[in-house]
C-alpha cells in the first residue's frame, strides 16, 4: 500500500460533500468535501505500489479540465486510469447537483 | 399481453448502501456512522491493505411498513464482506441499541443483509469476538422482535456469520444466494477435490444454494433477485410476527435429522430433500 499526496490550483467550490464507489477489486471510493482554500487537495491510498507517476498524470488531466476546489480522499483497490477518471467525474457531478 | 418494458434492476447489483435504501420506505433512509465519520479499520493499513471509510458495513435507520427499522448491510465488494473489529462492532452495536429500544417497549425492526465470507483474516481474533457479540445480540433481541436475515448474492454467507444467519428469526434467500458454515473452497482445501469441487457451480448450489436451503427448511423464503421482491419478503417476515420457536432452538429436530443420514452413502440435494421431507410433516 502506498499513500500519495497531490495539490492542484482550483477556484470553483463545491456545494456539498459526496461519497462514491467502493474499495473493491478494480474500483475505488472517493470522499469529496468542500474546501475553503482555492485548491484541490488529493490524498490517495492505493493497493498498487509504484504508480505515483500514473496517478499524477491522471489527476493532472482531470484537474486541468475540471476546476474543483475541494478536499478529496481516494481509497483505491487497483482501479484503472479510466475508472479513476469516471469516479472523479461522478463525484464532482454529484457534488454540484 | 406485452412484456413489461421497465428494465429489471437486480438487488444483488446494488451496493450495500443502495440495498439498505431499497429495503426502507422511500425517503426514510438515514445512515449512522457513514463514510464521513471515517470509522475505518485501524488494522488494515499497517498490513498494507487499503481500508474503506465505512469498513464495509452500512448502518441505516428508516421505516418498514411505517415502523422504525434498522438495516445492517454488508458490502460484498470490500474484503469479500469479511467482518473485522469495526464492521463487526457496527453490527453488534446497532443490534444492542435495538435491544435497548425493544426493552423500553419501542421495538425497532432489525434486518441483516448478509454478504460475507465470515471473519476478515487480517483481524481474525477481533473479528471473531465481534461476531460472538453479534450472535449474543441476535439471541437477546429476537425475544422481542423478529430478526430478519437476507442472503441475496452469489458471494453468500459463510463462517461465523452463517451462524448469525442461522440465529435469525426468518431467513430470506435468492436462488443466487448461498449459505454454509464452510465455503466450497475451504471444503475442497480441507477434504479434497473428491469431496467437493468448488468450481462445480451446479453441485455447490445444489448443496448450499438458496433454493435448496429453503427446500430443506434451513431458510424460510425464496425470493426473486429484484429490490421490490426482497423488500416485500422482508415486510412479510415482520408481518408474520415472532415464530413460535426459533429454528436454532429446535435442537431435537436437527438431531433427528442428522440421525437419519447414512454418511456412507453418496448424498445430493434431491436425496437430502426426500430424506428430510418425511419428518417435515
Amino acid at each position: 500500500m502506498e499513500t500519495l499526496n497531490f495539490d492542484f490550483p482550483a477556484s470553483r467550490p463545491v456545494s456539498r460533500r459526496v461519497h462514491v464507489g467502493v474499495v473493491g477489486s478494480g474500483d475505488l471510493e472517493i470522499l469529496l468535501e468542500p474546501l475553503e482554500d482555492e485548491r484541490a487537495l488529493v490524498v490517495v491510498r492505493t493497493s498498487a505500489d509504484g504508480f505515483g507517476e500514473v496517478w499524477r498524470n491522471v489527476l493532472d488531466r482531470f484537474f486541468s479540465r475540471n476546476d474543483v476546489a475541494a478536499s478529496i480522499e481516494i481509497n483505491d483497490q487497483g482501479a484503472t486510469p479510466g475508472t479513476v477518471s469516471l469516479r472523479l467525474a461522478q463525484a464532482v457531478e454529484e457534488a454540484r447537483s | 399481453m406485452s412484456a413489461p418494458s421497465i428494465p429489471r434492476v437486480h438487488f444483488t447489483e446494488l451496493s450495500a448502501r443502495e440495498r439498505a435504501k431499497a429495503l426502507l420506505e422511500a425517503g426514510t433512509f438515514r445512515e449512522l456512522l457513514g463514510p464521513f465519520e471515517r470509522i475505518e479499520s485501524p488494522h488494515l493499513s499497517p498490513q498494507g491493505v487499503v481500508p474503506q471509510s465505512d469498513d464495509g458495513v452500512v448502518v441505516a435507520r428508516g421505516t418498514i411498513d411505517g415502523s422504525p427499522a434498522v438495516i445492517l448491510a454488508i458490502e460484498a465488494a470490500f474484503q469479500g464482506g469479511g467482518i473485522g473489529e469495526v464492521s463487526g462492532a457496527k453490527i453488534a452495536g446497532a443490534l444492542e441499541l435495538a435491544l435497548g429500544d425493544a426493552e423500553a417497549g419501542t421495538p425497532v425492526r432489525p434486518v441483516l443483509v448478509l454478504e460475507t465470507g465470515g471473519i476478515r483474516l487480517q483481524e481474525a481474533n477481533l473479528g471473531l469476538l465481534a461476531i460472538a457479540e453479534v450472535h449474543a445480540a441476535i439471541i437477546a433481541l429476537r425475544r422481542y422482535v423478529p430478526v430478519v436475515g437476507v442472503i441475496a448474492g452469489p458471494l453468500g454467507c459463510f463462517g461465523g456469520m452463517s451462524i448469525a444467519a442461522g440465529l435469525c428469526s426468518y431467513l430470506i434467500m435468492t436462488r443466487e444466494g448461498r449459505l454454509g458454515l464452510n465455503g466450497p473452497a475451504v471444503i475442497e482445501e480441507e477434504a479434497g477435490v473428491a469431496e467437493l469441487d468448488s468450481r462445480d457451480n451446479r453441485r455447490v448450489w445444489d448443496i448450499m444454494g438458496g433454493e435448496q436451503r429453503v427446500a430443506v427448511g434451513m431458510a424460510d423464503t425464496l425470493t426473486e433477485d429484484d429490490p421490490d421482491s426482497v423488500a416485500r419478503a422482508v415486510r412479510e417476515a415482520f408481518a408474520a410476527g415472532l415464530p413460535e420457536r426459533h429454528r436454532s432452538a429446535k435442537v431435537e429436530r436437527y438431531e433427528t435429522r442428522l440421525g437419519v443420514i447414512d454418511s456412507s452413502q453418496e448424498l445430493d440435494g434431491q436425496k437430502l430433500r426426500s430424506i428430510w421431507a418425511e419428518e417435515r410433516r
